[in-house]
Parts: structure tokens; C-alpha cells; sequence
């Protein structure tokens, strides 16, 4: 039977250590929604969606109120709407009318986000995926709550550099659509490379072709936790250190993984996936920068912070894996710049560079997230930074991501505040010297020698 | 059997277990454990309840233990066992 420190330790996990699971999201396969008419597509869409996560919100504030623990976020990702739209969509604008289709339904139902307007590309564009990526500053300017996703290589295939070519420009023409807003439309497109098929965190979610007709997968949080658990064991070896962050990490992801088994059979969907992350947000107490700095950085940023960041994502997925038996996603720390106090902090501070961030991302889950840069950078250097987060992820076997804002406007050293999960962003110094000649070569790069595994 | 753990930390007062337990009572929900533990005049209690032939819903206990911990000046939670167990069981 459970004891009172047992139970007391559990809720101040909750009450004082921010100690949340961050989503529900269902995964919901939009291929059978596909008509020639575009009109009668987004019907579908509306009606399949409604169908199946129309009680998702409720079910999910329901199970937060049982277990008493806070869930974050209700979302959905469908199929890339690429495929789904390449029957009916002859120009941008039908492509739009499916984004307002989504977008509307995702308000209606009360989800915070819908992932999944999104095309798979490493190795080519069909005309669909092009027209798709066209459409994407329209889409993010006249869309809320949806999030727009482009996967540009994968360490089979390669990396497609017209599509990276393209995407610099379009998180351009993005970020001038929107730039009333500090070029907000860009926080909700996300470029990647070895996309998860059942990723449930945004922007880069989307359900994947080879998933079931709907699913259920949870992303875990905790920073706070991690670093209160280490707070007791400051100074001590190497070893304790790991041991202290598996136990937590093992604590949290059971913790998703009952929320997850209890949505799944609420809403009569299967299990998918446990994203054992550790998701930062703005508020104090939920960064993981400061679990870095705990570990005895002065700043992220600083030298052994690519270290301390591998030490705590291997432990953090060695911990999680005895949790849960399916654990997918992208399992690992985030590293959101504008979105963790800490790391807003270490790049005020002048410790924390575009450089340093790319190194961290060859061990941690993601990429380059929530990257606010100066208004001027330029489309190329854009998909420079791209092609190069993209070429960690190939050559590594891992999935990497740029989720970059160049806010109009303004300079290096300013601030735009965003507000509410987005933070504020401290607009980061970009090297200033070209890359358009490498960037206007047409073609892709090649899968690397260790993809020919068969 | 669905069990379910009440919490109760805050300053000790008189009638604190009496009046969740008279509450509970009316609710037709049978206490299977209680412990409790005062450390400078702070007053932390566990009571582990069963929840199986309970009267409403799991939503009107946690609002009605709400105001019960309004009255007192303290904070009381309910949560279903299995979130405890989960994290501290393998």
C-alpha cells in the first residue's frame, strides 16, 4: 500500500515541480477523406475528425481530474495533407480551404493544436507537395491553431535540397506575411529531417501513413522535476547523477503512461506512444537549461553543456524505456530557445549562440527550435541552417528539426515577446557570411555510405 | 476495487479527520487507511478510501471536499490510487 511520503512526494512533483503530462494527442488517418472535389474533402475531413476526437478534450480534462495531474495540451495530428489533398488541390488556394477546414474544426473541438499540414519530401516533390509548400504563408497568416511540418531528408533517402532551397524562402515570405505579429506564422512550421511518424508534439506532428486509422500517443514533461531531484543530490559523482535523473524520468513517463492507457480506452482508440521528453515552458521552475545549470554550468551554453545535454537525454530515455514498452516520438530534452526561462537567460547573457545550439542538437531530441533571427537574414542562409540541422540528422540517424523565426524588423540583441507557451524570444546573431552559391545547386544529397543496410 | 487517496496538508486544527470523515460518510465511502504525521504544527494526513459503491460522481467529491477545505483553511486533494502506484510500484 502506498505510504504518506509516497503520496506527499507525488503531489509536491505536481503542486511545486511542474510536473504535468504536456499532451494528449490523437493521431487520426484522413486518407479515406480524399475526393476529387475539394469542397467534399474538407467535409470529409470535418466529419472524421468530429467523429473520433469529438469527446477528446473532455476525456482528457476527465482523467486530469481523477489522477489530479494537469494535462497540458488536447491535440491532433492527421495524415500529411499533402496526400490527402493530392486528389482535389490544383492551386494553393484549395490548399488553403483544407487549413481553414482543419483549423476551424480544431476550435471547435477545443484542441490547442493540429498538427499535419505537412508534406513528406526527402527525396522528391510531387506536384501536390509543392503546391502544399507554396501555400504555407498563406496558410500559417490565416490559420491559428494549426502547424505546418515539411520532412527534407531522412538517412535513407538523403536530403532534398530543392525542397530546402524552397523552405528558406517560404519561412521568409512567412515570416513578412506575418510580420504584425513578429512573424508568429513561423513558430508554426517546423523543417525536418527523420520525421517520427507518431510524434505527438507540435509543430512537427503528423500521423504518419504507416499508422493505424487513429491513435492515441502522450508526451510527458517534467524538467522541474529533474532539477528538484538533482537539487539533493548537488556535487555528487557522475554515477548518482545518472541514477537520480533515471528514477525521476521513470516516475514521470509512468505517469504518461497511465494517462495514455486511460484516454486510450475512454475514447476506444489504441495505445500508440510514450514521447518521453523533457519539454520546457516558459514559466520558472520548467527549464531545462536550468537542469543543465544545476549540473554545474554557469549558463547553457557555456563549454560542457553539449556534454551535460547528452548525459541528461540518454538518461532520461534509459530511465523512461523500463516505464513504458512503447516508446517512440521523439524521446529526449527539448531544447526551445525562446520557450525555457534558462535558455532566454543564457542567450542574454551572450553564452548561448546559433553555433553552440547546432552542436547540442547532434545529442538532444530535436533541433533548432524556437530560433528567433534578425528580420534581414536572408532565404538562402536560411536554408543553409536548415541544410545543415538536416545533414546532423542524416549522417546521426536522428531526428532533427528547424523551427526558425526571422523577425521583421528587428536586429540582433532585441526582444519580441510572444507570450503564453511560445515565451519570448531573444533574437540571435547570424553568420553573416553567404552560402547562396551551395544553396542554388539543384538536386539532392545523397543517403550516406551507412543507410545501405540491407 | 477502485481506491482512491485523500490528502490533507495545513495547519492543525481541531476536527479535521472528523469532518472528512463524517463526509465521507454520507457519501457511503469506507475508509480503508488513514496516517498522519504533525511537523511544526503543520498537519499531513493520507487517508486510502473505497470508492466502488460511493454516492455521485468523482467530480462532486472533489468539489464538495473543496469546500470542506475551505471551511477548514486547508488543502485537501483526491486523486485515484493508481497514480501513486504507478510511480512508486514497479
Amino acid at each position: 500500500m502506498i505510504n504518506i511520503s509516497e503520496a506527499f512526494e507525488t503531489q509536491n512533483m505536481i503542486q511545486h515541480e511542474n510536473l504535468d503530462v504536456r499532451t494528449v494527442t490523437m493521431g487520426i488517418s484522413l486518407l479515406d477523406c480524399a475526393d476529387r472535389d475539394v469542397d467534399k474533402t474538407c467535409e470529409n475531413i470535418r466529419s472524421k475528425i468530429k467523429k473520433l476526437a469529438g469527446n477528446l478534450a473532455k476525456t482528457a480534462d476527465e482523467i486530469s481530474a481523477e489522477f489530479g495531474v494537469p494535462i497540458v495540451n488536447k491535440r491532433i495530428s492527421v495524415t500529411p495533407i499533402a496526400l490527402v489533398g493530392a486528389s482535389c488541390c490544383k492551386s494553393t488556394d484549395d490548399f488553403v480551404k483544407i487549413a481553414k477546414a482543419l483549423d476551424g474544426t480544431a476550435k471547435e473541438l477545443n484542441i490547442n493544436f493540429m498538427g499535419g499540414f505537412s508534406a513528406l519530401v526527402s527525396k522528391g516533390m510531387t506536384t501536390s507537395d509543392r503546391l502544399l509548400m507554396e501555400s504555407l504563408p498563406d496558410v500559417l497568416s490565416s490559420t491559428e491553431n494549426l502547424c505546418c511540418s515539411i520532412n527534407v531528408g531522412t538517412t535513407k533517402s538523403g536530403i532534398n535540397m530543392d525542397a530546402v532551397r524552397l523552405m528558406g524562402r517560404i519561412v521568409r515570405k512567412t515570416a513578412e506575411k506575418t510580420k504584425d505579429i513578429g512573424s508568429y506564422g513561423c513558430a508554426k512550421l517546423v523543417v525536418l529531417c527523420n520525421a517520427p511518424d507518431d510524434n505527438p508534439f507540435m509543430a512537427g506532428a503528423f500521423h504518419g501513413v504507416t499508422e493505424p486509422d487513429a491513435v492515441i500517443n502522450v508526451g510527458v514533461s517534467g524538467p522541474g522535476v529533474v532539477k528538484a531531484a538533482l537539487e539533493k543530490v548537488h556535487g555528487k559523482s557522475f554515477q548518482i547523477l545518472c541514477d537520480t535523473i533515471k528514477k525521476t524520468s521513470f516516475k514521470i513517463t509512468r505517469v504518461g503512461q497511465l494517462v495514455a492507457q486511460e484516454a486510450a480506452s475512454r475514447l476506444n482508440v489504441p495505445f500508440g506512444i510514450i514521447d518521453l521528453s523533457l519539454a520546457p515552458t516558459p514559466a520558472v521552475g520548467d527549464s531545462v537549461a536550468d537542469i543543465i545549470h544545476e549540473m554545474g554550468i554557469e549558463y547553457c551554453g557555456a563549454p560542457g553543456t553539449t556534454a551535460a545535454l547528452a548525459l541528461l537525454n540518454d538518461q532520461v530515455k534509459k530511465g523512461g524505456v523500463m516505464a513504458s514498452s512503447y516508446v517512440g516520438g521523439l524521446s529526449g530534452a527539448f531544447i526551445p530557445v525562446s520557450e525555457d526561462q534558462g535558455m532566454i537567460e543564457a542567450a542574454r547573457a551572450g553564452a548561448l549562440t546559433i553555433e553552440k545550439l547546432e552542436a547540442m542538437t547532434c545529442v538532444c531530441s530535436v533541433g533548432l527550435d524556437m530560433i528567433a533571427v534578425p528580420g534581414d537574414t536572408s532565404a538562402a542562409t536560411i536554408s543553409g541552417i536548415i541544410a545543415d540541422e538536416a545533414a546532423i540528422g542524416m549522417i546521426n540517424q536522428k531526428t532533427t528539426a528547424v523551427r526558425i523565426i526571422p523577425v521583421i524588423g528587428h536586429k540582433a540583441g532585441e526582444e519580441y515577446p510572444y507570450g503564453g507557451l511560445m515565451g519570448t524570444a531573444h533574437i540571435m546573431k547570424v553568420n553573416s557570411f553567404k552560402c547562396d552559391e551551395f544553396i542554388s545547386r539543384a538536386g539532392r544529397i545523397p543517403a550516406p555510405i551507412h543507410s545501405f543496410k540491407n | 476495487m477502485s481506491r482512491t487517496i485523500i490528502t490533507a496538508v495545513g495547519k492543525d486544527t481541531p476536527g479535521i479527520i472528523a469532518s472528512i470523515s463524517t463526509f465521507l460518510d454520507t457519501k457511503e465511502i469506507n475508509i480503508l487507511d488513514i496516517s498522519q504525521t504533525i511537523v511544526s504544527g503543520i498537519f499531513n494526513m493520507m487517508m486510502i478510501v473505497n470508492t466502488d459503491s460511493m454516492s455521485g460522481t468523482f467530480d462532486e467529491l472533489t468539489s464538495d471536499l473543496k469546500k470542506i477545505a475551505e471551511n477548514l483553511g486547508i488543502d485537501i486533494r483526491c486523486q485515484r490510487e493508481d497514480i501513486f502506484d504507478m510511480m512508486h510500484r514497479i
